[in-house]
């Protein structure tokens, strides 16, 4: 079980970001538990500079725009 | 290598689609049968030529665009903002702000990670003020419909208002005006702090960055082009010549701050609005007046202002939008007075 976060105050990048991970990680087959954080106050514990952001098992992967599909999948086979 | 070949063809492709729109209008309009002479058939043909021509500009202005951000992650400008003095750091700010990758969505983790690493209030403020307002929709719309001399009016006199509004707001030392929270910001302990200056990556990732780029936003821009060329298009073709001239001339004094204060609570993208303004000033609105407009719905956003009231109290905020307005008065009027 991986513990993923995404950091966004819910623009529509944030949103597409979202779907992306949850629709690569069960293409994987890989189980996560999706977080979404949304308080401003929040995200910025992560020191991100633009949203959104997203966190895997408390480390930032990503931020600004949207990742490319590769990189998703990236972030989950390196962790079998 | 198949990508070089791929970007040189589409090159290609885009300077010949790009040096024969006119044929292609003219041909357009004489299949439908229509003349230059009618009102529908110029309205027309005004669409048939100003719509691929915006959309070919838009592409590859975004498409360098996007390459030249990768070289510029906000993480990489911080850290050649942080420290700077006001002046050189406005100046430089301001400049960075044109080509950082910047969406109003990010504005308050840009901004809070700009005051948190030690970049003065001023300095950030002259980046926040000149990243929306000089984009490279707005730089590919006024370059095809206005022409370059327009476009490099806009894009230094942006700077100006962008880096003299940053002095300002320095020079008025307020920093006790940012929110609570955001004054007493400290970073947890699962703050992870990550090497991501943009400097790593290599060309292939660069021009997939750039095509990312056009895919996003001319996917988001297009049909506002399209429907603010349609609505320029109608107005070539059928409001009267001169009507504006009375109530948006260059001899209305009060035309130039009734269009910043109008242009406050409107929201629009540089895409709808203008190839509107163009239409409007070939009927004899003011270049100064429009451009001022322009600025102010661009800038000076009510959805951006309740962005940042979530970082800024509400004295910084009217002095933001006070600074950022007169600058945009004083650059309606030069451009009226100029041209």
């Amino acid at each position: 079980m991986k513990a993923v976060k995404i950091l966004g105050t819910g623009c529509r990048n944030c949103q597409t970001t979202r779907a992306l991970v949850e629709e690569v990680a069960q293409a994987l087959g890989v189980a996560i538990e999706l977080e979404k954080v949304e308080r401003m106050e929040d995200i910025m514990r992560y020191r991100i500079m633009a949203t959104p952001g997203v966190v895997i098992d408390g480390v930032v992967v990503h931020s600004g725009g949207i990742p490319e599909r590769r990189t998703v999948e990236s972030w989950f086979h390196t962790a079998e | 290598m198949r990508q070089l070949v791929l970007l040189v063809t589409l090159a290609v492709i885009w300077l010949f689609s790009y040096s024969h729109l006119t044929t292609i209008a003219d041909a357009l309009i004489a299949a439908m049968q229509l003349t230059r002479a009618t009102p529908l058939g110029e309205a027309v043909h005004f669409f048939c030529y100003e719509t691929p021509k915006v959309l070919l500009l838009l592409l590859g202005i975004v498409f360098v665009m996007g390459v030249i951000q990768t070289f510029f992650a906000p993480e990489r400008t911080r850290a050649l903002l942080a420290g700077r003095r006001l002046g050189i750091g406005n100046a430089l700010a301001a400049t960075l702000g044109i080509v950082t990758p910047f969406c109003s969505c990010s504005a308050i983790p840009l901004f809070i990670g700009f005051i948190t690493a030690g970049v003065p209030l001023g300095v950030t403020f002259s980046f926040l003020i000149a990243a929306p307002m000089i984009n490279e929709i707005a730089l590919a719309l006024l370059l095809s419909l206005f022409g370059w001399q327009v476009a490099a009016l806009y894009l230094g006199l942006g700077l100006l208002v962008a880096i003299s509004a940053g002095i300002v707001i320095g020079a008025l030392k307020m920093e006790q005006y940012l929110q609570d929270w955001v004054r007493a910001i400290h970073y947890g302990e699962d703050a992870a702090p990550q090497q991501n200056d943009g400097l790593a990556l290599d060309w292939t990732a660069r021009l997939a960055a750039g095509n990312q780029h056009v895919r996003e936003i001319v996917g988001k821009v297009w049909l506002y082009v399209v429907i603010g060329v349609g609505l320029g298009a109608a107005i070539h073709g059928y409001v009267p010549e001169n009507v504006l001239v009375s109530f948006m001339g260059r001899e209305v004094w009060w035309a130039v701050p009734a269009a910043i204060l109008l242009g406050i609570p409107m929201y629009s993208n540089a895409a709808g609005i203008v190839p509107v303004v163009q239409a409007l000033i070939a009927k004899g609105a003011a270049l100064g007046t429009t451009l001022a407009f322009m600025m102010s719905v661009i800038a000076l956003s009510a959805p951006e202002l309740l962005i940042l009231r979530k970082v800024l109290r509400w004295q910084l905020i009217v002095t933001f939008v006070g600074v950022v307005a007169t600058g945009i008065l004083v650059v309606g009027y030069v451009f009226n007075w100029l041209l």
